[in-house]
């Protein structure tokens, strides 16, 4: 909707220093005025991925000396070029937000390379040493929150059979897809994740029609990879079967229902991004964590939850949590066409930038990539 | 079978529940539009007013408590932006389809701007009948929930049809739709007869949008309609104008719409994206059988401003 973004925009930017008013002088000043840009693909209160994203701008916001603008909905065309050139020549903004994944390559690399002063931030890219220096992308390993996810969901799944509701086979999504039917595979071997791609990130009709089609199947436990998780979780939970969250604690809509799930804790990286900059500090180009570095993090345990699923889940989160690490996408692992994806002997650390090419579905998921 | 799963039969009961779930919206939308353009107005603003309907519903519903004080709220938000759409269609040299895409993008907005609050709080939601009692099957019973709105659509289109040829209202209606002149002679005044028969498009409409935000999917958020109210709006045309036919095409863009997911949850797997465009290849399969240079669209009212 075009037409209204200046002024919806404009909104925003005084919704965002009402904010900053209210909370003024808590934490050390930034000798001159910092403008950071965030851009959300969709809306910031979509209960999902852009919320987490805008309460991590909600925690820069109270940082004395900082000012954040925000723009919601900007799709993954050039318009995002457009809005970047806007942020930067009429709010001065100096540092930028991009948080969905289509505005990588060729947009925010194409600004990088025209701003070469100003520094980029995009959540979920693959920056490699051919992009601009300016540019970094940061991401989390928040397959680790999915895998705990899938622990506790193959403890409690009946008939064994659980469901997850994605929006397109791009790496990321599969990474979460794969993860969490090797936890459900770790605490019941013969569990199998049945997965429906919606085709798009936002489509609430096609992820309702989705739930109703893997309960009919006989699936019990749901959880899902688009923005926003309340409809799927509320259909669910009318039908019946338990769900596991994603990007934010969805527990309030269903709580009976709730299991736990895979959140995001930008609210946590983002005031360390911007205290590395106040530091003079340059944030590495490829950042990178999970439940360790506090990057992500898991819902607390619903009522549901046997004692015996929390105590697997609990040990496997404190294997996370150890200096030496935990690997889910360890070596002989077989794609669900019979194909050997990662060697034997050969783990993949979460680390590794192999895992972030992921096209292929463990054994185990019914569904393909294309 | 002993393990819950019904392998196969998902497929066509999945359709099937779809074409109950799903449709509802379409159902409402076009016969509004339906009887708007009889009266000889396109009102392509029905896609905002549908996506208005679900934001003040949900939002009546949250605050009073009652679901069906909601679809009330739905149905007066409608009317008064269809009243808005004939109020200014009235005007002289007024282009109805402009103003039609005017509104859908003003209703749309608005709808975004007041629901903002909304999307994070649980309103209270319709009930449903259950019309599955006689099956042991669960997936049966869950496809066989239906909405009182779905079988009041179902109960209007018949309605609207008899209205339409048998009733006075209908041949007011049908007159302003087919010759303005003819209507004038006979002492009536057309964008009176308009006014209502839009501000009646609007209303069905806004309750089709109660539908999605208090039914199915069953919660307001701003994806929600994902354009139903535009599809809806071009099924009139190859429902030609029929309520009857608009109630069997609803049925089956419903049953489209459910034909995707379904189809990848019992394992066919490959070219879910072609799946997922299935209604609106259904569309355009429409459009070519049924468009032909050699002649105008039978049924097309002969006051519209698009056959004009």
């Amino acid at each position: 909707m075009d037409l209204g973004r200046i002024s919806r925009r404009h909104l925003l930017q005084g919704g965002a220093a009402l904010t900053l008013g209210a909370a003024a002088g808590v934490r050390p000043t930034f000798a001159a005025e910092t403008t950071i840009g965030f851009i959300y693909v969709g809306s910031r209160d979509d209960y999902g991925y852009n919320q987490a994203h805008a309460q991590g701008a909600a925690a820069l916001k109270k940082i004395p000396g900082l000012k954040v603008v925000e723009e919601e909905k900007v799709p993954e065309t050039d318009a995002v070029e457009k809005t970047i050139e806007s942020m930067i020549n009429l709010d001065g903004a100096t540092l930028l937000f991009p948080t969905s994944f289509g505005y990588y390559n060729p947009h925010m690399i194409k600004m990088a390379t025209k701003y070469p002063k100003l520094r980029f931030e995009h959540c979920g890219g693959l920056w490699t040493d051919k992009d601009p220096k300016n540019a970094g992308s940061y991401f989390g390993y928040i397959d680790e929150a999915q895998y705990i996810s899938g622990i506790i969901a193959g403890y409690t799944s009946k008939s064994g059979k659980l469901g997850f509701v994605a929006a397109k086979p791009i790496p990321q999504v599969l990474r979460n897809i794969n993860a969490f039917a090797l936890g459900a595979k770790l605490a019941n071997p013969k569990a199998t994740t049945q997965v429906i791609f919606t085709g798009d990130w936002s489509m609430p009709v096609k992820e309702a029609e989705a739930t109703n089609s893997l309960i009919d199947q006989g699936v019990d436990v749901l959880t899902c990879h688009v923005d926003g998780p309340k409809t799927m979780v509320e259909n669910a939970a009318r039908r019946g079967a338990f769900v596991c969250g994603y990007h934010t604690n969805q527990s309030p809509l269903a709580p009976k229902a709730y299991l736990t799930g895979a959140e995001w804790n930008w609210e946590a990286l983002y005031p360390k991004f911007v205290k590395m900059i106040a530091a003079g500090e340059s944030i590495p180009n490829f950042y990178r964590g999970g439940l360790k570095e506090e990057i992500v993090k898991t819902s607390p345990y619903g009522e549901a939850v046997s004692a015996e699923a929390r105590k697997h889940a609990d040990d496997i989160k404190a294997k996370f949590l150890s200096a030496e690490g935990y690997t889910i996408f360890k070596g002989g692992l077989v794609d669900n066409k019979g194909k050997t994806v990662i060697a034997a002997g050969t783990d993949r650390g979460q680390k590794d930038p192999e895992l972030e090419k992921m096209d292929y579905l463990v054994e185990g998921v019914i569904g393909a990539t294309s | 079978m002993a393990d819950g799963s019904i392998g196969l039969w998902t497929v066509p009961l999945a359709v099937l529940g779809g074409a109950i779930r799903v449709s509802t919206p379409f159902l409402f939308v076009s016969l509004g539009e339906c009887i708007t353009e009889r009266s000889g107005r396109i009102n392509l603003g029905l896609e905002g007013t549908l996506v208005m309907g679900a934001m003040s519903a949900y939002g009546i519903s949250y605050l009073t408590g009652s679901p069906w004080l909601g679809v009330l709220a739905a149905g007066i938000t409608g009317a008064l932006l269809g009243a808005l759409h004939a109020g200014i269609c009235s005007l002289p040299r007024v282009n109805d389809v402009a103003v039609g895409i005017a509104l859908m993008l003003f209703g749309t907005g608005l709808a975004f701007y007041l629901g903002k609050p909304l999307i994070e709080p649980t309103a209270p939601r319709l009930p449903a009948i259950d019309f599955g009692w006689w099956s042991d099957i669960p997936q049966v019973r869950a496809a066989l929930r239906v909405n009182v709105l779905f079988l009041i659509g179902v109960a209007l289109a018949p309605i609207l049809y008899w209205a339409f040829r048998t009733t006075r209202w209908g041949l007011l209606i049908r007159t302003a739709g087919e010759s303005s002149d003819a209507a004038r002679a006979m002492g009536h005044s057309v964008l009176l007869i308009r006014l209502r028969a839009t501000m009646v498009g609007g209303f069905l409409a806004g309750i089709g949008g109660s539908f999605l935000s208090l039914f199915y999917p069953g919660s307001w958020n701003e994806g929600l309609s994902s354009g139903q109210g535009i599809t809806a709006v071009a099924l009139v045309i190859f429902a030609r104008w029929d309520p009857l036919l608009c109630l069997w095409t609803s049925l089956a863009f419903g049953g489209a719409a459910a034909l995707g997911p379904a189809l990848q949850s019992v394992g066919v797997t490959s070219g879910y994206h072609l799946f997922n465009a299935a209604p609106y290849i259904l569309t355009l399969a429409i459009m070519i059988i049924t468009c032909s240079p050699k002649r105008t669209l039978t049924g097309a009212p002969a006051e519209l401003s698009i056959t004009r």
